[in-house]
């Protein structure tokens, strides 16, 4: 599946990181960052807990 | 009896019951009782305020969620409709970014995200643990009991955030003096417009100094933004303001309300003691956020343009308050929500708020709870309350709940 990320929207809660290290990151100002847009099956349940915590709903994941 | 939402809006104009509630004697960590049946009345009910308005208050989960995530609420205090929480707090200026709405209030908390991002927090985890560690020797060293607000809940979070921005620690009575009165409620506004002079007009002064003569620390990036001509110099103080008092009073009553909640209940106590496992200690702080929550008068935003939620149309101009406290308590998405169970997974719970004003501090706040839950037990085993639990003065009469004096000893 793939992850979609609007860095707009960002606020800075770096909760995507807490959830999926291995998929999200931030820049210097805390502003998340796609580590990798595809996710393997063993990093789906983690990415949609950083979808759910999310404060800014900037994240989603898409895809079959 | 309360409007619900399937009632027309005015019908029952005036009977609106009272927010906020007492809380039940005796169950000083459960929301009070009353908002636990208003939230089984409804996702929207109407409530009435100090000065007689009649905002919404929004009592479930996925309810709170969806309008703090709603570009047509303001946090502007100034907009028709904004539920004040005293006559003090409508009096008052701004303070910076958590009163205003985007696109403002995203230029100016971008300018202070970078010193909370996870690595950066993380690399500041040593530091927190060498404080929390003095504070635990100093307490062992001298005689019980001791308060441990004094001790230890506020000095953690003081020394961090006076680190963080490059205030002296040595001024940190004047500083801890006027925040405990900027979050009284039962402040005139003439006490809390001193109180919030008299930090405001430190900061400014602190501010100042580093325009000739910045140092490595936050002050200095704020006041390289005034330099830029990106803030004035009194943006660049409420900015400080905000960032300064908003880690005092929080995780203090965390720490002191976390304890005491734990102490009440032996079995998570020892599970978080006698684990060396750092995931059940986060899971623990997560839980405990979810279950105790410190700001129980709620988030609060003036609706700008209609909008409909859970069926009900809330039109612009009326006041919505989200009281996340009862949300962590929604039995929709928490199993037995009045159970403190440090093994659940909590981490959906909504104590920093949701949307782009959630809480800016909340990855310093969790690894400083963290540290805090992860030693303090383990270091004083035996820690216990030095009064009966019905004496301990609990915060009523503020904006963040709490503990004013929580006698411990060993």
């Amino acid at each position: 599946m793939k992850v979609e990320l609007e860095a707009d929207k960002c606020v800075a809660s770096g909760q995507c990181v807490v959830a999926a290290m291995d998929v999200f990151d931030q820049d210097d100002d805390g502003i998340a960052i796609l580590l990798t847009e595809q996710v393997g099956d063993d990093q789906i349940d983690d990415v949609k807990e950083a979808v759910a915590v999310c404060p800014a709903a900037a994240i989603r994941l898409v895809g079959a | 009896m309360a409007e619900t939402v399937a009632g027309p809006a005015h019908d029952v104009a005036g009977t609106a019951p009272e927010f906020p509630m007492p809380r039940a004697s005796g169950c000083p960590f459960d929301p009070p009782p009353g908002l636990k049946e208003l939230q089984e009345q409804g996702p929207l009910v109407k409530v009435r305020l100090w000065d007689g308005s009649e905002p919404w208050l929004v009592t479930r989960y996925a309810e709170q969620r969806a309008v703090l995530g709603d570009p047509r609420v303001s946090a502007d205090t100034d907009r028709p409709g904004y539920p004040t929480k005293t006559s003090a707090e409508a009096g008052e200026g701004k303070l910076s970014f958590i009163m205003m709405d985007d696109p403002e209030h995203a230029r100016l908390r971008r300018m202070v995200t970078a010193p909370f991002a996870i690595r950066k927090v993380e690399a500041l985890r040593p530091a927190v643990q060498r404080i929390v560690d003095g504070l635990i020797d100093d307490m062992l060293s001298g005689p019980g009991p001791v308060d441990l607000v004094e001790a230890f809940a506020l000095p953690v979070p003081s020394l961090v955030i006076c680190e963080l921005l490059g205030v002296p620690y040595d001024d940190h009575a004047m500083f801890q003096d006027n925040t405990r009165t900027m979050v009284r409620t039962t402040a005139t506004p003439e006490e809390r417009g001193a109180a919030t002079r008299e930090i405001a007009g430190y900061l400014a002064g602190q501010i100042a100094r580093r325009l000739t003569d910045p140092k490595d620390d936050l002050l200095s990036g704020i006041a390289g933004r005034v330099a830029a001509g990106e803030l004035t110099h009194g943006q660049a103080t409420e900015m400080a303001l905000l960032l300064l008092i908003a880690g005092h009073e929080t995780t203090a009553n965390m720490i002191t309300l976390g304890t005491a909640a734990l102490l009440e209940h032996p079995d998570q106590l020892a599970l978080l003691r006698d684990t060396d496992d750092p995931r059940l200690v986060a899971s623990a702080v997560e839980e405990l956020l979810r279950y105790l929550h410190i700001t129980h008068l709620g988030r609060r935003r003036a609706v700008t343009a209609d909008m409909e939620i859970a069926g009900q149309v809330i039109r612009a101009g009326e006041g919505v308050i989200m009281v996340n406290e009862i949300g962590n308590r929604d039995p929709e998405v928490f199993e037995a929500p009045d159970r403190l169970d440090i093994t659940r997974d909590a981490r959906r719970h909504v104590a920093f708020g949701f949307g782009v004003h959630q809480c800016l501090g909340q990855p310093l706040a969790r690894m400083e709870l963290q540290v805090v839950y992860g030693t303090l037990y383990r270091r004083i085993p035996t820690l216990r309350l030095a009064c009966a639990l019905e004496d301990v003065k609990f915060k009523h009469d503020a904006f963040i709940y709490g503990i004013h004096e929580l006698p411990v000893t060993w």
